[in-house]
């Protein structure tokens, strides 16, 4: 059955259950039990499971993380929330070279089924060390997934299959998707935790997103629209692996691609998405693909310039009426 | 202490120098390639401590792990073939000498990040805890693990939940090629513990029979949970940092000695006269060879004649000789092989 929820409390709602279900889960980080999470993500969970399966950390966040690997290794589940991807910097030793690696270098004898949360982007006026997207780092580390949930029933899907699954997983929530509100069927069966999903069909042109993204990419369609332009949105819920057949299918329809992001273009995310539809797109294509993305500067605190800094619906916008613009005008 | 007992810690000592050396012989040969870290000199640290741990427990190691994982009964032949990087070796090939794994004998890997066992270790630990189980996890570090910052994070949540890790330092002086004195301003690294109240004890590491005791006790006082525990074996290695590492950042007397005809003899003397022994430490004589001392120490007992040692040596001789053999004749790895591990995790899940 459908019920409204905030991002947060589908997310609370998954861990609850995965709880329930399974002894083994357990949730670790800053302010996660006794205050309920920053964004109330583990919300009641210490009352209802206690301090050992809920527990509050000291502020160490790579060793936290790390124990959240050993603890796997012996075949708990462990979800850790790092408070946000900026602190995860300080964790990336435990993330890329222990629970990444181990799995592979064990010669497969010990899985490390850990489930890493953690919420980044750029929120509001937060400076530039809290303004951070680390996709582009942890998308370079062969050995860990990463999903990217959207709408609060992706939120709830994926991180229950996160939590099931024996791979490390990154899920990549973003700070401003908390408190949006969506229908949530808690008994439907989740799309693969790696499928990328169209939001919004189109004829005209493709725009690749995901993660907060999607919403100014579904604002940009809708404008669109008005001027006889049809795009199609993809919410690409995945960024390792990614679901390249579903934007091949989308570019052999649409001849034309544009990629979205919120993270600095250079060496980003999409960045590796241009590249690798036009390896396999190349002759579907009528125009190159176009990459709207953040500017290549540390976020400023000025709030002026944070908005101009990261990409809206009118730049995307912009960016699909140039691109079919100077297609109409050569052909 | 017992002469079986004895005659077992001999009879480890003397297969972990042999496989060491075997190592670099066969690393000299051209045979194996990359890192290889020895043990030679720091043996009654691994003997001692890990004879005194259950079959039950834990063990996270570092990057310097062969011997550890040659006591902990991972057979020879098996460490020997990972060297080689062959499918027959205790990690299947894909660890290589930095990355020993047996998931059967509880050997939680090598680390080759310092400072890395410590919160696998503590996350080990947890589980024990969560499962209310009568385990304890060894957990081994260098001295110059002790100032990266996982160190002081992984102590402060051990000693805060009561994990059952017992933190066991291998003091061998040196971090690569600087020496305590030049790394740390606490050259005491038991008294680091204090700070997150952690009892611990400075004991003399090349006595085997004090490694084993001490040890033995603190296991004993953690499984009644006492809460984790951390012991610092004043040990010394008599070798460079790796095969690739001359040591010629120590004294110069000291680097003349490995080129003697006897070069663990003549090495620990020196080392003795540079490094005196801390007051705690002088049980033993650390200008005599740690395999020695014991030998010694056996003959005056009557533990054991002559004889006794060179039947061991022949039969660790054999041993070694048929893991080399092993090892080269074990098939090589594909990449099929390095591409079905990397996938083998998610091979029943629907990911598209």
């Amino acid at each position: 059955m459908d019920e409204d929820l905030f991002y947060w409390q589908a997310v609370n709602i998954a861990l609850d259950r995965a709880m329930e279900e399974d002894p083994d889960v357990f949730v670790m980080g800053e302010d996660v039990g006794l205050y309920g999470g920053t964004y109330r993500a583990t919300e009641n969970l210490m009352a209802k499971y206690g301090e050992l399966r809920v527990r509050d950390t000291p502020i160490s966040e790579n060793s936290f993380t790390g124990l959240g690997v050993g603890a796997a290794m012996t075949g708990l589940r462990p979800v850790i929330e790092i408070m946000t991807v900026n602190f995860a910097l300080l964790a990336l030793d435990s993330i890329v070279n222990l629970a990444a690696k181990i799995p592979f270098m064990s010669g497969g004898q010990f899985p490390v089924p850990l489930t890493i949360r953690m919420p980044g982007g750029v929120a509001k006026q937060l400076g530039a060390q809290h303004s951070q997207r680390l996709e582009h780092t942890l998308m370079n580390v062969p050995g860990l997934r990463i999903a990217v949930p959207f709408t609060p029933q992706d939120a709830y899907g994926q991180l229950r299959q996160a939590i099931r699954s024996d791979d490390p997983i990154i899920v990549l929530e973003h700070d401003l998707l908390y408190f949006s509100k969506g229908a949530v069927d808690l008994d439907a069966k989740a799309p693969p935790m790696h499928r990328a999903i169209v939001r919004r069909p189109g004829t005209d042109i493709t725009c690749a997103a995901y993660s907060l993204m999607v919403a100014e990419a579904l604002a940009a369609a809708e404008t669109l629209k008005e001027s006889g332009i049809s795009m199609e949105v993809i919410d690409l819920r995945s960024l390792s692996p990614i679901d390249w057949n579903c934007l091949q299918q989308s570019v052999e329809k649409t001849h034309h691609m544009i990629i979205a992001e919120e993270d600095s273009g250079f060496a980003g995310a999409g960045a590796e998405l241009a590249a690798t539809v036009q390896e396999r797109c190349f002759y579907s294509l009528d125009a190159p693909v176009s990459r709207v993305a953040g500017m290549n500067i540390p976020i400023p605190f000025n709030a002026a310039l944070e908005s101009a800094a990261i990409p809206h619906a009118a730049d995307i916008v912009l960016a699909a009426r140039k691109m079919l613009l100077e297609r109409s005008q050569t052909s | 202490m017992d002469h079986e007992r004895l005659q077992g810690f001999l009879y480890d000592m003397l297969l972990a120098r042999a496989f060491e050396e075997r190592a670099a012989q066969e690393y000299t040969q051209g045979h194996i390639a990359g890192f290889l870290h020895l043990y030679p000199g720091e043996e009654a640290v691994a003997v001692g401590s890990i004879r005194a741990a259950e079959p039950s427990d834990y063990i996270v190691s570092t990057y310097r792990e062969h011997v550890h994982a040659l006591i902990r009964d991972i057979e020879p032949k098996k460490i020997m073939a990972e060297l080689y990087g062959k499918s027959t070796g205790v990690s299947r090939g894909m660890g290589g000498s930095m990355h020993l794994f047996d998931k059967e004998r509880r050997f939680m890997g090598g680390y080759a990040i310092v400072g890395e066992t410590f919160p696998i270790a503590a996350g080990i630990g947890y589980s024990i805890l969560y499962r209310h189980l009568p385990e304890v996890v060894l957990c081994y570090f260098g001295d110059g693990a002790v100032n990266q910052g996982t160190f002081h994070e992984s102590l402060n949540m051990a000693a805060l939940w009561k994990l059952p890790v017992l933190f066991i330092c291998e003091n061998n002086h040196y971090q690569i090629g600087t020496e305590i004195h030049r790394h740390s301003a606490v050259v005491d690294v038991y008294k680091r513990a204090a700070s997150y109240a952690i009892p611990a004890e400075q004991v003399d590491g090349m006595d085997v029979e004090q490694v084993y005791a001490h040890t033995h006790s603190a296991l004993d006082r953690i499984r009644a949970g006492g809460g984790p525990y951390l012991l610092e074996f004043q040990t010394y290695r008599y070798r460079g940092h790796s095969m690739a590492d001359p040591g010629a950042y120590r004294p110069p007397a000291e680097v003349r000695a490995f080129g003697g005809q006897d070069p663990i003899l003549l090495a620990t003397r020196e080392l003795a006269r540079h490094n005196p022994p801390s007051k705690s430490a002088q049980a033993s004589d650390p200008a005599m060879d740690v395999i020695q001392q014991h030998i010694d120490k056996g003959f005056a007992a009557g533990h054991w004649q002559e004889e006794d040692v060179a039947t061991m040596k022949a039969q660790i001789q054999q041993i070694l000789d048929e893991a080399v053999a092993f090892a080269q004749s074990s098939p090589s790895l594909t990449m099929d092989d390095a591409v079905f591990l990397a996938n083998q995790n998610h091979a029943h899940e629907v990911l598209f």
